[in-house]
């Protein structure tokens, strides 16, 4: 059964100062199943970030609906967490708190609250950083406390934005395997957009690509890697065939998105 | 010198100690050298021997007292109404879109031109100085406050909403913690402000304060006593800005970290 269901939905922005309304989604459907990891790969201003948003609620559908588990979605909830390109952890909270910000919201009381966050503490590798402040922490170590945050809540589906685009290519291929990793672990339903192609292979079961603006899904690939993935995956003939292929459809839309 | 290159903290406490230490040199040197009378102004020594006779003989004490109750209890007044005012504001534009055109104009009301009438409506007494600084400060606090909360980063607004938080739960939990130290640092420059209200509320209809000591030293041509009490203002100016930075940074750590 599907998890979540997008149907027709399109975004519109009108124009600023009486300019042209810009269509940075047009119809799009799209069903997720259950505990898939599904990455949004496209060329960047192609709409996958308002995809993302409105599924989260932060962004008002122009037409459209958006379902998850049969219910509606009208806003922003807690059942879908997200972690966003930008580091967005609360700078007044220690990394403890930040992670129980969620669990406080639900009147969780703080002792089992504190349980979690221990447990979630421990899967992201930040045993000793739990009365640091974000700022002590570098910008990797900020994205993990953001994953844990959002996942600390137990969200229906966990939403990325761009999570590892500001993070140097090292730590980010290193995130990619603590992020999987989790994945194989606590199955989850993930929505995961990247303008990056070999991130978007290496840790999806499912990648959609989409075309230039007006964003529309151009090719639904399903990556049958084996799990669980090891780094040397990267190296393998299947990996390069999936990736000669997705850097072929990806690239046209990368020449039409430079030419306007 | 470079630009933009720092300093040690030892020279910056040595370079600023000794612009004071200038300072006094040549003020000492225009007066005790004979080149200003003294009628017009008192040299240093005279100036440190007026204060310690206001101190001792005259209970300028209880002058300086008077003076910072009024400010304090004007501002306090003042950071009641307009904090939470200036919060709402920030976060909810419809009440901004109310009220911000009213205060931006009521800014620039002088409190100063309210000290006759406010004598008219309250009197000589202490709820007129009050309401003086009251007016001085709560319009500067709702505009300064709104404009912080108002600027709040979006995301991590948004961040709060994708774990569960309502509207009042934002407010609550984000605007207003995210813009504590901000606002904190708005009292501080807004306090600085109400010392100049309140000498202009003590030089008229006043029976003490250091406003009112001036105004008296005045009529005797007791410059000494006037830069006395001016230097005691800049003094107590310093030290509640010392206060006012040593308890911002003891409750915002995370600033700092």
């Amino acid at each position: 059964m599907s998890k979540l269901i997008v149907e027709n939905l399109s975004r519109v922005f009108p124009g600023v100062h009486g300019g042209a309304a810009v269509t940075a989604l047009q119809p799009t459907s799209l069903s997720v199943g259950d505990n898939d990891f599904v990455t949004i790969l496209g060329p960047s201003g192609c709409g996958k970030s308002t995809l993302l948003r409105m599924i989260a609620g932060l962004d008002r559908p122009t037409s459209g609906t958006i379902t998850l588990d049969g219910r509606k979605i009208t806003g922003p909830g807690p059942d879908r967490g997200m972690v966003f390109q930008s580091y967005t952890l609360f700078p007044w909270l220690t990394i403890s708190e930040n992670i129980a910000f969620g669990l406080t919201e639900k009147g969780m009381n703080p002792m089992e609250a504190r349980d979690i966050v221990a447990a979630y503490i421990d899967r992201v590798g930040l045993k000793g950083f739990e009365n640091h402040y974000p700022k002590q922490l570098s910008g990797g170590m900020q994205q993990r406390t953001a994953i844990a945050r959002a996942l600390a809540n137990d969200p229906a589906v966990l939403l990325l934005d761009e999570p590892f685009g500001a993070l140097d290519n090292q730590t980010r291929a290193l995130m990619q395997e603590l992020l999987l990793g989790i994945w194989e672990r606590e199955k989850k339903t993930v929505l995961f957009v990247t303008h990056d192609i070999e991130e978007a292979i290496f840790i999806a079961s499912r990648c959609l690509v989409m075309s230039a603006r007006p964003g529309r899904i151009k090719a639904d690939i399903a990556i049958d890697l084996p799990y669980p993935r090891h780094y040397t995956l990267k190296t393998s003939p299947e990996f390069s065939s999936l990736k000669a292929r997705l850097t072929e459809e990806i690239r046209a839309e990368a020449v039409l998105a430079a030419a306007h | 010198m470079r630009p933009l290159e720092p300093i040690s903290q030892p020279a910056r406490l040595w370079l600023g100690v000794s612009f004071f230490v200038v300072f006094f040199a040549g003020w000492a040197l225009a007066t005790l050298g004979g080149y200003v009378p003294k009628i017009f102004l008192a040299d240093p020594i005279t100036m440190v021997e007026d204060g310690w006779r206001l101190l001792t003989k005259f209970g300028f004490g209880l002058d300086i007292a008077i003076t910072i109750w009024r400010v304090v209890g004007g501002f306090v007044l003042a950071v009641i109404v307009a904090v939470p005012l200036g919060i709402l504001m920030g976060a909810y534009k419809p009440i901004e879109a109310f009220f911000e055109p009213f205060v931006s104009f009521a800014r620039y009301l002088p409190a100063s031109a309210f000290v006759p009438l406010l004598i008219l409506w309250a009197g000589l007494g202490e709820t007129q100085k009050l309401l003086v600084i009251f007016l001085g400060s709560v319009f500067q606090i709702v505009l300064m406050v709104a404009v912080v909360v108002g600027n709040t980063r979006r995301d991590l607004v948004e961040a709060a909403y994708t774990l569960g938080s309502g509207d009042r739960s934002v407010v609550r939990r984000v605007l207003i913690p995210m813009n504590a130290p901000e606002i904190a640092e708005i009292l501080r420059l807004v306090l600085g402000w109400a010392w100049t209200y309140v000498i202009v509320a003590e030089l008229i209809g006043s029976s003490a304060g250091i406003g009112h000591m001036i105004i008296d030293s005045q009529a005797l041509m007791a410059t000494g006593q006037i830069i006395f009490g001016i230097i005691v203002i800049g003094v107590i100016g310093l030290v509640s800005d010392f206060l006012f930075k040593l308890v911002n940074r003891r409750l915002f750590p995370w600033r700092l970290a």
